[in-house]
């Protein structure tokens, strides 16, 4: 190899990092520019950007649960369930007539105590995958959600609760027009994802949860009780859930038996698109907020397009593969063999 | 007696059972400061347990663990840590996903405070590793550097970097050159010599003759699950120590 070849391989390897980690946001910026130009009136329109963030609220916040649970090299496929069973409780705790902020705590805490079930199953009857407790999770919680509600519909929620999903920010005083608000749940989803990024960053707990994807066993050995962590890490998903749930409530105004349903297929493929990887230890907070516009984007840019939504499934899926198929070969060049 | 003879640790006939089978039987052994001591034995003679005894993984049946003269009991890996003994793990126990320093300082990083909330000191990890693996002579292009794109001699530096980060009186390997290339054995071996000269007490797990005589001061040979010769290394020769594993004197 002369040395032209040299220095051009070396300027590709130190860029294989920086591609690693912002890559995600290319796509994402790409996805962005290309809408633009399809829908140019539409698609970057106050209405439409902010319509997005509304859409994407309650799943970025399951979302953000599942890649915490995906980092530590498990799975909860119970969050769709999660949130269906915290939303039942919120609405039979607010038609009990509760007052709002008993009604709000509701799903929170709803949600805190479904996610400590998962860790705990998953940890003290050390079933042998997360997969499985999950799995029946999934079940449980949304049968018992159809339970406690009759499996019907529980609609009408004071002001006070839907603030989170419904709420608007008046920015007519910074001289915007009435119509250009901002939506209370854009500014939570912020505070959330920031909280967390500085959560799994900078704390010694965010930590350990990599390190426990990366190598459970070191962990063990560093004196990490991996067990503890895992029922944290659990019992925060649940908790995003709950927060989902709230989201959810403000957002439809009423407690329903199939919401969520499903949902834990999108958080999933949300932060596998993301670039958290399934063997744990790898991804960030950042790559999953990405996941999530990345699949709220597409959703309303092919909607505004009219395309269908079988379409959507089709790309959706399409899209996993391939940024599942770029995270192999980034393996392949970044790893030491 | 100088301190270097110092007494660091000592286990007193110690025994273990699983259920009905005997892994140690009435087993002893001592380690001084700035030795090296070989532990050899077939397979399933009893090395590891012993050493997951002294390490407090496993609670002995009966028996006694002194550090520094005085009699513990271990009730986890941690109680042993902070009584200065460490393990360097056969598979590494690293994390690939981390890097260097964050492996050197998983489950003990350094942290600073923000009003009520504690921060990882990230500053303060790549001073301390440096100055660290500077003390060793260990070369890596950064502390920053993903343990997953080391080599396994490298990582097998970084391992013991991480056991002797706090302070360690006593060092366990477990056979630390079984993975390595053969042009990295030599540099590992290294490391433990200079790790003697700092006065650590090292036990070395191997069966590879010429990493016991190269590094070790002492060799013990286990033989289902017994003390079964002892001798200085200098009193002994290759085909002996080799005879010991096969449950010959």
């Amino acid at each position: 190899m002369d040395n032209k070849d040299q220095e051009k391989d070396s300027l590709y390897l130190k860029l294989i990092p920086y591609f690693d980690r912002y890559g995600i946001l290319l796509l994402l910026l790409i996805m962005i520019v290309v809408m633009h130009f399809l829908q140019p009136d539409v698609f970057l329109s106050w209405r439409n950007v902010t319509n997005v963030f509304k859409q994407i609220s309650w799943q970025s916040m399951l979302a953000l649960g599942v890649f915490m649970v995906i980092v530590t090299a498990g799975i909860d496929l119970s969050v769709g369930s999660i949130m269906m069973l915290s939303l039942m409780i919120l609405a039979i705790v607010a038609k009990a007539g509760a007052p709002w902020f008993v009604v709000a705590m509701t799903p929170l805490i709803a949600g805190l105590i479904c996610g400590l079930i998962n860790g705990l199953g998953i940890t003290i009857l050390r079933m042998p995958h997360p997969f499985i407790m999950t799995l029946g999770t999934l079940y449980i919680f949304r049968g018992t959600g159809n339970l406690i509600s009759g499996g019907t519909p529980i609609s009408g929620f004071t002001d006070e609760v839907r603030y989170l999903g419904h709420g608007r920010i008046d920015l007519t005083w910074l001289g915007l027009e009435k119509s250009q608000y901002l939506p209370v749940s854009l500014v939570l989803i912020a505070i959330v994802y920031i909280i967390f990024w500085v959560f799994m960053n900078h704390t010694r707990t965010g930590k350990w949860i990599y390190a426990i994807g990366g190598n459970p066993s070191a962990a063990r050995a560093s004196g990490v009780n991996v067990n503890k962590i895992l029922v944290i890490v659990y019992s925060l998903c649940g908790f995003l859930s709950g927060i989902g749930a709230l989201i959810l409530a403000g957002r439809t105004d009423s407690g329903y038996p199939n919401a969520g349903l499903q949902s834990e297929l999108d958080a999933i493929a949300a932060c596998i698109i993301g670039g958290a990887s399934f063997f744990g230890g790898r991804g960030t907070v950042l790559g999953v907020f990405a996941g999530v516009m990345i699949m709220g984007i597409l959703r309303n840019g092919l909607n505004l397009m009219d395309v269908s939504s079988f379409w959507q499934q089709v790309l959706i899926g399409s899209i996993i593969v391939l940024a599942v198929y770029i995270d192999v070969l980034r393996r392949d060049l970044g790893t030491r063999k | 007696m100088s301190s270097i003879n110092q007494l660091l640790l000592e286990a007193k006939s110690v025994t273990k059972y699983f259920g009905t089978i005997t892994a140690l039987e009435n087993v002893n052994l001592k380690i001084h400061a700035g030795e090296c001591l070989g532990v050899v034995g077939d397979n399933g003679a009893g090395k590891t347990t012993l050493m997951k005894v002294l390490s407090g993984l496993y609670k002995p049946s009966s028996g006694s663990l002194y550090f520094d003269g005085k009699k513990e009991i271990l009730e986890s890996p941690k109680d042993s840590q902070e009584l200065g003994l460490e393990m360097v793990y056969q598979d590494l126990a690293l994390a690939g996903n981390l890097p260097i320093g964050e492996n050197i300082f998983l489950g003990r990083e350094p942290t600073k405070n923000l009003g009520f909330i504690k921060l990882l000191d990230f500053k303060k990890i790549k001073e301390l590793t440096d100055a660290h693996l500077g003390k060793l002579k260990i070369n890596v292009k950064s502390a920053d550097q993903k343990v997953e794109e080391l080599s396994g001699g490298q990582r097998q530096a970084v391992a013991i970097a991480r056991s002797t980060a706090f302070n360690a009186k006593v060092v366990i390997m477990d056979e630390p050159t079984a993975a390595l290339a053969i042009k990295e054995v030599g540099k590992v071996l290294d490391l433990i010599n200079s790790l003697k000269k700092t006065g650590v007490g090292v036990i070395v797990i191997s069966h590879r003759m010429d990493d016991i005589f190269a590094v070790c001061d002492r060799v013990m040979a286990l033989f289902q699950g017994t003390n079964f010769a002892e001798s200085e290394l200098s009193k002994t020769s290759r085909d002996e120590v080799i005879g010991w594993i096969m449950g010959k004197k």
